[in-house]
């Protein structure tokens, strides 16, 4: 599970809230539960901002596990690559009527 | 039905207490994440991928209306809806939300129930035979044992932080119906053929995970007095001797391989030796409160066979069906034990609505004493139903989409939640028995093959048991993508057996037909009334191999 130490770019930054333990991604103004507003960096240095910025909400306790995440730019919503956290950015694939893939369909 | 007294009563509310003040003190921040895991792990409560999940505790499996109606009042209110029953007998929420959990605690609580010691380095809910106290083989009711066994290890402060979790199933019955040899410790009440005696055979060291282990025995025959000074004694030793370097090598089976089974014996009768038995047994006094529980309900005098019954099976195929495969003989006279079927083809394996609790909550308590179970093929019982009530039950069961009639059958397929739900999963597993039951669907050909049992688990944790399926598969990673691992031979009863493997993974739209060719085999080389596993005890892995090599070899 734990991420790389040099992440796959483009990336986004994902945790759980901590109240709430719903999927999160961070943007430029906090963290959204919406997949297609995370925000995408391209480049090392402003991976390393996201991961810093993670880790300090985890101090703050406002979420747990943040990870970068590695995707593809697709249409409307970015991809994470992985098909976990591909799974993880859109909910049970058994259950369509829940998670992201319901609140926020692309 | 064991009711909680004031203790049980007093140590739960000030669990949820305790419980509550830790949840604010972790939102507050005033506890790190690394400080409060322990703590919410105590509590049955797990980060999974989507969300936090919770699992409540079902003591060997036994639930009464109000528990059922509680736990579909908290699905509604607390959670999407639904719950997930899984091979331990215990229920998952898999959409709690931290800041509610002392509150869902608390609704548990008012009807009975808990989440304590469903995770974590302890002792877990014991799980028993789901016929108890109706199976017809039984030689005693284990639930007087088991319930003494939940009252003796719940919070037992010796074993609060054992190296790893600790899993003790207990079963009264000549069949094990609780997968007993993949347990840590297992309890099976016998009878000493000498002195016509009731007491213990204890089984040690079983468990499934990356390094699957078959229990083994203990102690032969064990004076039923001095169960818990025993079961103390193999605690104590454990505690002491278990690894605590690595996490992976950490459950008793590891010290009971590395010593040998002797040498772990001798220790623990050494240390019965010592313990002082008047203070660590049950009184006989407590054990006759808990026994009054599970005393036999007002059962009417009925004929053996329903003429109701019989006339509706010959008007109806469905009905007939259902009761071919859902019910099993109970040891009164005009009732049965039917089992309800979670499921349903193209469903997920466990998971039950709310609306679906509240049917099974009616049933239980118009029909079956108000008592309802939970298998560890994660399925419902019924327990004790009169023969001439099945069409009615079967009709309330059948609007609720609860009436699958393939218990035991090869749709009857048993799925952690995987990768859908599960942060440690590598693989999904409810889509392969989605498929699975789909392709297998029709009822004709269900009955032609028979018993036959699918195990699918998304790792290699091993929680949907895939070890002992008769077909077990298990998901894995593969170059970066879902990768299906096929197992054979598989038995999770007396005839103990963990499957061999049959080839190298296969991707998940393959899995589908591999299950078709080995069924094939079997279906051509069984004899006559020779079940798919007995086929492949007598016949040896080889032509199984020989069917799924052509497949794998078409994948590579
Ligand atoms: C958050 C979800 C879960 C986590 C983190 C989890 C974790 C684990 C781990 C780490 C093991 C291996 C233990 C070992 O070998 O020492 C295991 C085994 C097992 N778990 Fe789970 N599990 C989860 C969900 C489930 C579910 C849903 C079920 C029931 C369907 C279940 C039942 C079992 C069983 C039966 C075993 C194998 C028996 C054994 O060796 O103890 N677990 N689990
Ligand atoms: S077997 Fe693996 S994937 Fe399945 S529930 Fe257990 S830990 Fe999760």
């Amino acid at each position: 599970m734990a991420a790389a130490k040099r992440p796959e770019l483009p990336a986004i930054l994902v945790a759980n809230d901590l109240r709430e333990g719903e999927v999160v991604f961070a943007t430029l103004e906090g963290w959204t539960r919406d997949p297609r507003r995370a925000l995408v960096v391209q480049d090392e240095r402003a991976a390393e901002a996201l991961r810093d910025f993670g880790a300090k909400e985890f101090l703050r306790a406002r979420v747990v596990d943040p990870q970068l995440v590695a995707i593809e730019n697709a249409e409307g919503a970015p991809r994470p690559r992985h098909y976990r956290e591909a799974l993880r950015a859109l909910g049970p694939s058994v259950r369509p009527d829940l998670g992201k893939q319901a609140d926020f369909p692309l | 039905m064991y009711l909680y007294d004031e203790f049980d009563e007093r140590l739960v509310r000030e669990r949820v207490a305790q419980f509550a003040s830790q949840v604010e003190r972790r939102l507050s921040g005033a506890l790190t994440e690394d400080e409060f895991r322990p703590l919410r792990l105590k509590n049955g409560l797990y980060l999974q991928l989507h969300s936090y999940m919770l699992r409540v505790a079902i003591p060997y499996g036994a639930l009464n209306a109000r528990q059922l109606r509680q736990l579909g009042f908290i699905a509604d209110v607390h959670d999407r809806g639904y719950g997930h029953f899984t091979t331990r007998t215990n229920l998952q929420f898999h959409w709690a939300r931290l800041k509610d959990v002392p509150t869902v605690l608390g609704l548990l609580a008012d009807a009975g129930m808990h989440c304590i010691q469903t995770s974590g380095n302890c002792i877990r809910n014991v799980t028993a035979d789901p016929f108890a106290g109706v199976a017809f083989d039984e030689i005693e009711d284990p639930r007087p044992v088991a319930e003494l066994i939940r009252q003796w290890s719940s919070l037992h402060p010796e074993f609060e932080w054992l190296a790893r979790k600790f899993k003790i199933a207990v079963s009264g019955a000549a069949q094990d119906r609780t997968v007993m040899k993949s347990h840590d410790l297992g309890v099976r009440i016998v009878r000493d053929a000498a002195s016509g005696e009731i007491g213990y055979r204890i089984l040690v060291g079983g468990g499934l995970g990356r390094s699957p282990m078959e229990a083994q025995i203990l102690r032969d025959f064990l004076p039923r007095q001095d169960l818990l000074a025993y079961l103390e004694a193999a605690l104590r030793v454990y505690n002491l001797a278990g690894r605590r370097d690595n996490k992976w090598k950490a459950r008793i089976k590891f010290l009971v391989h590395d010593i040998g089974v002797e040498a772990f014996r001798a220790q623990v009768e050494d240390e019965f030796a010592r313990i002082d038995k008047a203070k660590t047994n049950a009184r006989p006094a407590e054990e006759a409160r808990i026994a009054a529980f599970f005393a036999a309900p007002p059962y009417e005098n009925l004929p053996g066979v329903s003429r109701k019954l019989e006339r509706s099976i010959a008007r109806d195929e469905e009905l007939a069906r259902f009761v071919e495969h859902n019910l099993t003989r109970h040891k009164r006279k005009g009732y049965a034990a039917l089992t309800i079927s979670l499921k349903p083809v193209g469903g997920i394996p466990g998971d039950i609505s709310s609306d679906q609790m509240r049917v099974v909550a009616d049933l239980a308590e118009q029909y079956s004493f108000d008592e309802a179970r939970v298998t560890y093929a994660q399925n419902l019982v019924l327990p004790h139903v009169r023969l001439g009530d099945v069409p009615h039950i079967f009709a309330r069961l059948k609007e609720q989409g609860l009436a699958s009639a393939n218990v035991g059958l090869i749709t009857d397929i048993v799925s952690c939640p995987g990768l859908d739900y599960c942060g440690l999963a590598t693989a999904r597993s409810i889509p392969i028995a989605q498929a699975l039951a789909q392709t297998f669907a029709d009822p004709a050909r269900q009955k032609d093959i028979g018993e036959l049992s699918i195990k699918i688990s998304g790792c290699i944790n091993a929680c949907g048991h895939h070890h002992v399926g008769a077909i077990g598969i298990l998901g894995l990673e593969k170059k970066g993508a879902e990768s299906y691992q096929f197992t054979l031979g598989g038995d999770p009863g007396d005839s103990y057996a963990l499957g061999e493997l049959l080839g190298p993974g296969l991707p998940a739209e393959k899995v589908p037909e591999a299950v078709e060719r080995l069924v094939a085999v079997y279906l051509a080389r069984r004899q006559p009334d020779e079940t798919f596993i007995e086929t492949t005890r007598r016949l040896g892995l080889a032509p199984f191999k020989t069917a799924f090599k052509e497949i794998a070899d078409a994948v590579a």
